[in-house]
């Protein structure tokens, strides 16, 4: 009578904003798988998440700012890596994680994407890749396969999409990656080291989006797991310029690039700060 | 002519058929999507394209480049992706390039909110771009038609408003316009001057002070003649079509002793609370601003007297100093002898609901205490 029901608490409730639950991710959408495993590879990596900081732009994925139990920052559309650079300089000691999708990060946000790889930021910047604009109803994005129907290509899109690996390792990103969500285990691994990376850091999430996307493309979320599964490769060795989405032909998965080279930050102090500064703030860490 | 059910954004859509431009680019942005998705779907059945571009930033400017080679060209917007496009609203005017751009009114961040209010097209009131507030769906057809003709005639770029989902997501009854008479209306665009490389010119070069200032008073001159070309489109509107259309509506003005002033949607809110506030005897009017840019302020003179209050009801800030469309109603009557009192009232921001009973309580409550009159009413 007395006994005390023992209350299930999930494992990452901790760091959750509980009173902000239920989320408002579709039935089938993938971005809760790819928002628990960065949650889980950010508790594995050890970084220390007082220091750790979420920020998103717009969109479906956006929401993980809201969700997750850190300091977080929503940003406007596409500015979620200019706002992440600004928070990175002004306090270096700070992990800065973007978690964004690819309509924020690669069509309007597209231009910040490039320069901050340029400069190796330091920054992790995992981008769910559900393949539309799913918030808004499905339009068109920069990474909608050729001929695949949205919401303004009712007939199927005329344009090719990006190879998001291949213009991050382009513009000088030295770490990146792409798994789908179905490879939670890898996925969560990448997303621990590109962590622990020091500059910019990338790992593409493959996500379905049944409600949008796939509704249009006769592909259910199951039909999208089935993809992942059947008409994927990992090949850790592959070229970056072979990483073209291809369902036909079979897509790459894989951590591609893991180099080093100086960061934005230890370039401008080397190059344009006195020494007296950097000795300075040497001496207060 | 046939009658459809159609929302805002359909109509908007409808209209942007009939008048055929050779080239659309757009970006999503809620609640404009679906105009943007139906002419996706449509565009090429009149020959066009549409482009779905990556950032409102680049919808203006690749719409600047189609005029300027000599297209017709459309893009719709809303709230951040209006602001991302400032920059080039005035880039637009200074070139005199003719557009017609539909906004869905929506609040700015920060916080976010998806709801209407004005503030993201009267912050852009300074660019030199016209500016035509709509309070139905069908109005919102029609004025994307007028759009072009004014824009074409003035060479300068025509922005429609239509309150985001109160009228872009709602359906009415619309009229569905001939297509013929349409062409009657409109004729084809034909630029007195494009990027032709039979006929070759350079824009947009470097302009010596001198040279600068001729050609922004230019643009001011246009402004002020404007209103006999905004005359011209509503009379042959009216002939091809039937409907009237005027700078501003003043509905029960006459014998009014207090008139409320709205652009927008709301205008059919406070439709409805003066009719209400007739019926118990009250003397209110009700003046719908259509057109905001050029400001019909001699029109508004005409209507108003001095023994009258005039209620403005703003859904947008000048913060530190007044609602906008107080700002230049208080402005259209300095200096004139017989002047009204004109109440500041800050209204609905954010898509905060207005019932008539509200529009009725602000009415009753200035008549009971005149120092209102001082004050910056928050509703």
């Amino acid at each position: 009578m007395n006994q005390i029901k023992k209350q299930v608490k999930h494992p990452l409730d901790d760091l959750l904003r509980i009173d902000r639950i239920p989320h408002i991710w579709c039935p089938g959408c993938g971005i809760g798988t790819a928002f628990s495993s960065s949650l889980i590879a950010m508790r594995e990596s050890g970084i220390d998440l007082e220091k750790t900081v979420m920020v998103s732009g717009i969109g479906c994925s956006g929401r993980g700012a809201g969700y997750v139990n850190l300091d977080s920052y929503h940003t406007t559309h596409g500015r979620a890596i200019p706002f992440a650079t600004g928070m990175k300089l002004a306090n270096p000691e700070l992990n800065v994680v973007v978690f964004s999708g690819d309509g924020d990060l690669f069509a309007i946000g597209g231009n910040h994407f490039i320069h901050a790889a340029r400069r190796n930021v330091d920054l992790t910047v995992i981008c769910v890749n559900n393949f539309n604009y799913g918030m808004t109803g499905g339009q068109v994005a920069a990474t909608t396969p050729l001929t695949a129907k949205t919401t303004t290509t009712p007939v199927g899109n005329p344009d090719t999409p990006f190879n998001l690996p291949l213009l991050a390792y382009a513009s000088g990103a030295t770490y990146v990656a792409r798994w789908t969500i179905l490879h939670t285990r890898d996925l969560t691994e990448s997303i621990e080291e590109a962590l622990l990376n020091r500059g910019f850091s990338f790992v593409e999430v493959l996500s379905p989006c049944p409600v949008n996307y796939g509704r249009r493309n006769k592909e259910n979320g199951i039909d999208s797991l089935k993809i992942y599964q059947d008409r994927t490769i990992i090949r850790n060795d592959a070229q970056p310029w072979e990483l073209d989405i291809d369902f036909d032909r079979g897509i790459v998965l894989g951590k591609f690039i893991q180099t080093e080279r100086p960061t934005c930050t230890d370039r401008y102090d080397n190059t344009c700060r006195p020494k007296e500064f950097i000795e300075g703030e040497k001496g207060l860490e | 002519m046939s009658k459809d059910m159609m929302t805002g954004s359909d109509a908007v859509a409808l209209g942007v058929k009939l008048a055929k431009p050779d080239l659309i680019f757009a970006y999503p942005i809620t609640p404009q999507t679906h105009i943007v998705e139906t002419l996706s779907e449509i565009a090429p059945s009149w020959g066009g394209r549409f482009i779905n571009v990556e950032s409102e930033f680049s919808a203006i400017a690749s719409c600047l480049g189609a005029v300027s080679a000599g297209s017709r060209a459309f893009t719709a917007t809303s709230s951040h992706g209006l602001l991302l496009m400032h920059e080039v609203l005035h880039w637009f005017v200074g070139a005199r390039m003719p557009l017609v751009m539909v906004n869905a009114n929506r609040a700015i961040g920060s916080p976010w909110n998806i709801w209407a209010d004005q503030s993201d097209s009267l912050a852009q009131r300074d660019t030199g771009w016209l500016q035509i507030y709509c309070e139905t769906c069908q109005e919102a057809l029609d004025t994307v038609i007028q759009g072009y003709y004014i824009s074409e005639k003035l060479l300068l770029p025509v922005m429609v408003m239509i309150d985001g989902f109160i009228i872009s997501h709602t359906m009415e009854e619309v009229e569905v316009h001939e297509p013929q008479k349409v062409d009657a209306f409109l004729p084809p665009y034909a630029p007195q001057f494009k990027l032709d490389v039979d006929d070759p010119r350079s824009f947009g070069n470097a302009a010596l002070p001198d040279d600068y200032y001729r050609m922004r008073k230019a643009i001011q001159r246009t402004f002020t003649s404007g209103f006999e070309v905004f005359r011209d489109c509503h009379n042959l509107f009216e002939d091809v079509f039937g409907t009237r259309y005027d700078l501003m509506e003043a509905y029960l003005c006459d014998d009014a002793e207090t008139i409320f002033l709205v652009a927008g949607a709301l205008t059919g809110t406070t439709r409805v609370a003066v009719d209400m506030m007739r019926e118990k005897g009250m003397k209110v009017g009700l003046i719908k601003l259509r057109v905001f840019r050029p400001f019909p302020k001699h029109a508004l003179q005409k209507v108003i007297a001095g023994h009258q209050d005039v209620i403005v009801l703003n859904r947008a800030v000048s913060y530190g100093a007044q609602g906008t469309l107080t700002q230049e109603l208080r402005s259209a009557f300095y200096n004139v002898d017989d002047n009204p009192d004109i109440y500041d009232v800050i209204i609905s921001l954010g898509g905060k609901e207005v019932f008539p009973e509200i529009l009725m309580g602000v009415c009753e409550g200035i008549k009971a205490d005149p120092a209102f009159k001082d004050e910056m009413i928050w509703v």
